[in-house]
């Protein structure tokens, strides 16, 4: 029914985007296993002649990525366990508990998705410097804690619960909290690993904030050190690639292995 | 606790952390705009004065400005084009129904969506390296002059546009596949019975079905492309060659955070918000025009 040559040029489109876009990660891996230098004389060699790891060696000794990579994993993961805990109460009482003025709170929430980060980042420094909170690690996690897109997220996830399933909780005599922990929260798992695995990618791969708010090397996230490091050794080709592969690697394996549900969890996030 | 105050204590959180962290800061941003807020009222802001609409005339006559929205322009509009157009081609190509091996593609293709900015960044940049980067060694393959991408004025753009490309088209690959499911089987074998071409499919029934995922996919598109700043600060040393890269936001930074000309910075943002203003607004006509 389809024809022979229509199914090869689909075919062939979709291989030949699939190599172009395995291409650079490929060739990334491959250089950062050469030796300093190797990869940039004539003829250059697309394979490493002698896989080595003195670049990672050298990252992790005399460069501190180490000291980075926890950063990133500190920020990423409070970033994470914040946004999951205030969204998914915010979202659930949104989608689900009878109190005043709920309809005009959720209306205004929706307001803020319109605004851009950006206008708020200059006050924000400020404010930040006020409570002695830049420069820190604090710093960087605070504006990932509380979303309205998150909190958009788990509630039109909430609705789905049936009221009677909470009503009866509730004749029971089990409390509010009870009743979130026990009940909705277990319900509320496909969003919230969607919402965490969402937030986790976002805040470890978030430049310009941190970039912002951390001026002690000590406390620079992965992104931010790696961006200097290449400022400072942009001839070290080997070493840069090095870094992008350590950079890069936690949210590729996190998102192999979330994949189907990451794909639509992470696109749930526009 | 009843019902009605555990709602309040529940959404309390939310609500202090956006009202602290975001809300207020953003209102001031907006305040920010209009005083000459400079290094002096970082020490002190009793330093600060209001100016009123002074930052955004100065705006008007400030050739760096308007290259950084000019080149933010060139950008969103060729680079969010291409980008649009390769998700859509991707996801028509994944959506065929004999297809085997759609869910490895689905992933390669998205994959790059993961990516730290920052890491890939760096790698095009080594990938447009001169000598011995992979671009120019292709050129090469085909008998083709080098290119300087990312030193030359005229290429450094179209250089940063091609990697955001890769970078970013599994996403909306995934949208316009979601997108695409949502169109009734029935209607491409009705188009079929009545002698379609599969071109005349496409047209008549795959685009018009799939007009509001379109119109989703444009806004968030040119929205997230208008904020172009990691690449440009990594690949072209901030801006570079000769500022054929500076973004908006690349510009606010470097006014605001380098410079600490805060309310001048400001000012850039409240023009960036106005403009994602706008293009909200336009699709929202757009698609309510659709529902009636």
């Amino acid at each position: 029914m389809i024809s022979l040559g229509k199914r090869l040029a689909v075919y062939s489109f979709l291989v030949l985007g699939a190599a172009l876009v395995v291409l650079p990660v490929g060739w990334t891996v491959s250089v950062s296993l050469m030796d300093t230098g190797a990869s940039q004389k004539e003829p250059a060699p697309l394979v490493p002649p002698q896989a080595t790891f003195k670049q990672y060696k050298l990252l992790f000794s005399r460069l501190n990525l180490a000291r980075a990579f926890t950063n990133s994993l500190l920020v990423a993961g409070a970033a994470t366990l914040g946004s999951v805990l205030v969204n998914s109460l915010a979202g659930y009482a949104f989608a689900q508990l009878r109190f005043s003025k709920k309809d005009k709170l959720f209306r205004a929430l929706l307001l803020l998705l319109l605004v851009p980060s950006q206008v708020a980042m200059l006050p924000l420094f400020l404010l930040l410097r006020g409570l002695h909170l830049t420069n820190s690690l604090a710093g960087v996690v605070v504006p990932f804690l509380a979303s309205a897109y998150g909190i958009y997220l788990v509630r039109q996830y909430a609705l789905s619960i049936p009221q009677e399933l909470l009503d009866a909780a509730r004749v029971d005599g089990a409390s509010e909290g009870r009743i979130f922990v026990a009940v909705v929260l277990p319900l509320l798992r496909p969003i919230l690993v969607s919402l965490a695995a969402f937030t986790f990618v976002g805040a470890w791969n978030d430049f310009l904030w941190p970039l912002v708010v951390l001026s002690d090397e000590k406390l620079y996230t992965l992104p931010v050190a790696l961006a200097s490091l290449a400022g400072e050794h942009s001839q070290d080709v080997e070493l840069m690639m090095a870094g992008a592969v350590v950079a890069t690697a936690p949210v590729l394996l996190l998102f192999a292995f979330l994949q189907r549900h990451s794909i639509a969890g992470l696109t749930l996030g526009g | 606790m009843s019902e009605r105050t555990a709602g309040w204590f529940f959404i309390a959180p939310a609500l202090v952390l956006l009202a602290v962290f975001f809300v207020l800061p953003a209102t001031f941003g907006l305040a920010l705009s209009l005083t000459d807020w400079d290094i002096y009222a970082v020490g002190n802001p009793r330093n600060a004065r209001f100016v009123g609409l002074a930052n955004f005339k100065t705006l008007l006559f400030d050739a760096l400005f308007w290259r950084a929205l000019l080149n933010t322009g060139y950008f969103v509009v060729v680079g969010g084009t291409l980008s649009v157009a390769l998700s859509l081609v991707t996801a028509l190509a994944l959506h065929a129904w004999w297809l085997k091996g759609k869910g490895l593609f689905r992933t390669v293709f998205f994959a790059p969506v993961v990516l730290t900015v920052v890491a890939v960044a760096i790698v095009f940049r080594n990938l447009y390296g001169f000598d011995f980067g992979l671009m120019n060694r292709f050129l090469k393959l085909l008998g083709l002059a080098p290119i300087f991408w990312l030193g030359d004025p005229k290429w450094a753009m179209p250089a940063i546009i091609l990697m955001a490309v890769w970078k970013n088209f599994g996403y909306n690959m995934v949208i316009f596949l979601a997108g695409l499911t949502t169109i009734p089987e029935t209607l491409y074998e009705a188009a079929r019975l009545d002698g379609a071409s599969s071109w005349q499919q496409f047209r008549y029934v795959t685009l018009p079905g799939l007009r509001p995922t379109m119109l989703f996919v444009v806004t968030t598109t040119l929205i997230g492309y208008f904020q172009l700043f990691a690449e440009p600060y990594v690949m072209t040393n901030g801006g570079g060659p000769m500022n054929a890269t500076l973004s908006l936001v690349l510009y606010m930074y470097k006014e605001g955070f380098r410079w600490w000309n805060m309310g001048y910075a400001a000012a850039v943002a409240v023009v960036l918000f106005a403009i994602l203003l706008g293009i909200t607004a336009l699709s929202r006509k757009l698609l309510s025009r659709e529902e009636v």
